[in-house]
């Protein structure tokens, strides 16, 4: 077995996604059969050959640092799902002491 | 002849010589999008009151001289992962819906100053995750051939729209094979451009490294007009290419394949094709042989290896783009009732806003770029990407283009795959190798498959920046092939008879 249940709950965590139980029981053996397929991969001769990140070769690029307008507040909060004194009003980050 | 029926080129035509105007031809597809769509289910969103605007301002600008392009007054359907200011962009996920971003995409707002008249979002699979349309959080589309099947995905919608005759040209994503795979089973032409040949600004992002924004169209030739129109440089997109557009539209035109090197690749073929998808491909290379072109094969042998790769690195970048789905500054946010911190909203949004296909490559990503694992996944990956592009590299030394099916098989039946994702994954097999490699490639259609009937699709790849190559390639496949058929693939289609 590549993936176990637990496994697949601990990536589901460490991804910020609050999956189910029924969820878990139904996406744990799929990940298995994926990731076996997957590892495929594994069985290329591949030493000393080079990782491919990008295909186009192109190196970091610059623009020049030129002024330009940008988005507004107003439009920046337009599709916020809650706002408060022209900001991003959120859940609470920190603990309650 | 019925408007709606006509090719982007012709209404271009129709349009410059005053025989038609804008507004009437937007009505024409609008009135034709309203008379099916129910049946296809192309479009996310109609945006009828807009289109009408745009067309009346086309018109308005024809009437006093002022010159215009090629498309300036033809109607054009859009991928709903393109944002657009005033229309909503929702990718096909609960996780956007509603959401109207606040600027357009680069490639929005070309299509808008080249006047082409934007009539819609069009539906997908969930942030481009699928060949299928079934990962939609908004239902399926339906495959204008046999509304029993799917018509292909992750741009299904742009296929379904342009195969039903809802608008001559859509535009679409290719991260995986998202624009060939729907275009082939559909019976349309679409292409995935060379990578950067097409801002990424404004796509919303799936795979960084992958996504290519490109055209789809019922003729090689609007293939060829749309390409160029949204094609070029964008000093918004850091990986956009500053070269000039290959001259596809010239190559379309041109349609001649006498002494160009063709090569059959070997791996792409045998166990797992459908029979009849590889005997209307291998008439299609007897035509492309009897036009005048040297068929030679050609062996890649990494490519067994492109889609194991590439559901490595595809799911390991959409782990990381994915992370911005927070329910912070804009779309969804479930839960927050006070009693919940930030993490465990994030964690309820994404869990109610991401489908199944989602959720399983953000974990399997995360997996992927997890310490211990990295190496013996991600990396190793990425080592098999280096040695796809070399297989490239030694075909293209000996052929200027390179031929196969463009999928194993034609369009399934809508369930069929729809949970059980290794052999979903499996319709992307002969296209994944051009976006690990970055080059360009297209699909335009060789036939309906003898033993369903329904059609297949010839894929020709070329090298980075030689685009132009696969529209003399496909423009002579098609006239061969349409004056062998009598009339258009398309015209075979049924679906919506019924």
């Amino acid at each position: 077995m590549a993936i176990t249940r637990g496994e697949v709950g601990y990536l589901a965590r460490l991804a910020r996604i609050a999956l189910s139980d029924a969820e878990l029981d139904h996406l744990a053996p799929q990940l298995d059969q994926i990731i076996t397929a997957v590892a495929q991969v594994q069985e290329v001769a591949a030493d000393q050959i080079p990782p491919t990140s990008h295909a186009t070769g192109l190196t970091n690029v610059f623009r020049g640092d030129d002024p330009v307008p940008c988005l507004g507040a107003e439009l920046a909060l337009d599709q916020a799902p809650a706002v408060q004194d022209q900001r991003f009003k959120v859940p609470r980050i920190l603990g309650e002491e | 002849m019925e408007l709606v029926r006509m090719t982007a080129a012709e209404l271009s035509a129709a349009l410059s010589a005053g025989e038609v105007s804008a507004a009437e031809v937007t009505r024409a597809h609008l009135d034709r999008i309203a008379a099916t769509d129910d049946r296809i289910h192309a479009f996310l969103h109609v945006a009828a009151d807009a289109a009408l605007a745009q067309a009346a301002e086309v018109d308005g600008k024809r009437a006093t001289g002022e010159p215009l392009g090629p498309l300036a007054g033809v109607p054009v359907a859009v991928k709903d992962v393109f944002t657009t200011a005033g229309m909503p962009t929702t990718c096909g996920s609960r996780i956007l819906d509603g959401w109207h971003p606040p600027y357009d995409a680069t490639i929005t707002s070309r299509l808008k100053q080249a006047g082409a008249v934007i009539l819609g979002k069009t539906n997908m699979d969930e942030f481009a995750m699928g060949s299928s349309t079934e990962n939609s959080a908004f239902g399926p589309s339906r495959n204008p051939w046999d509304l029993s099947k799917v018509p292909g995905g992750s741009s299904g919608g742009s296929a379904a729209a342009v195969a039903a005759y809802q608008a001559p040209l859509a535009i679409g994503t290719d991260t995986g094979g998202s624009i060939r795979q729907p275009a082939a089973v559909c019976g349309i032409v679409g292409t995935k451009p060379t990578y950067g040949g097409s801002s990424r600004y404004g796509v919303v992002a799936f795979a960084s490294s992958l996504d290519t924004p490109g055209p789809l169209a019922r003729t090689v030739l609007d293939a060829a007009l749309l390409h160029e129109a949204m094609s070029g440089h964008d000093p918004m997109d850091s990986t956009s290419i500053d070269a000039p557009v290959p001259p596809v539209v010239a190559a379309a035109r041109q349609a001649d394949v006498s002494g160009m090197r063709i090569g059959v690749v070997a791996e792409l073929s045998g166990e797992g094709y459908q029979p009849g998808v590889l005997t209307r491909f291998a008439e299609a290379v007897d035509v492309l042989a009897s036009l005048g072109a040297k068929v030679t094969e050609v062996s890649c042998p990494h490519f067994r290896y492109a889609l194991p790769a590439y559901y490595l690195i595809a799911p390991s970048e959409c782990s990381s783009n994915l992370a911005r789905f927070d329910a912070m500054r804009y779309g969804l946010r479930a839960g927050d009732d006070g009693t919940r911190d930030a993490e465990q909203v994030m964690a309820l949004t994404r869990e109610q806003g991401f489908g199944a296909e989602v959720k399983r490559r953000i974990i399997l990503g995360t997996y992927a770029l997890s310490s211990g694992y990295y190496d013996a996944y991600y990396g190793k990956a990425q080592q098999v990407r280096t040695l796809i592009i070399r297989d490239f590299e030694a075909a293209f030394a000996q052929a200027d283009v390179l031929v196969s099916p463009a999928t194993p098989t034609t369009a399934f039946g809508i369930g069929e795959r729809a949970d059980d994702p290794m052999a979903m994954y499996l319709a992307d097999l002969c296209t994944i190798p051009s976006d690990l490699a970055g080059n360009a490639a297209i699909s335009v259609p060789c036939g309906l498959a003898p033993d369903d009937g329904l059609p297949a699709g010839l894929q020709v790849m070329a090298p980075a920046l030689a685009d132009d190559r696969l529209y003399r390639v496909a423009a002579a496949a098609e006239a061969a092939l349409t004056e062998r058929w009598g009339q258009p693939l398309l015209g075979h289609a049924r679906g919506l008879d019924a």
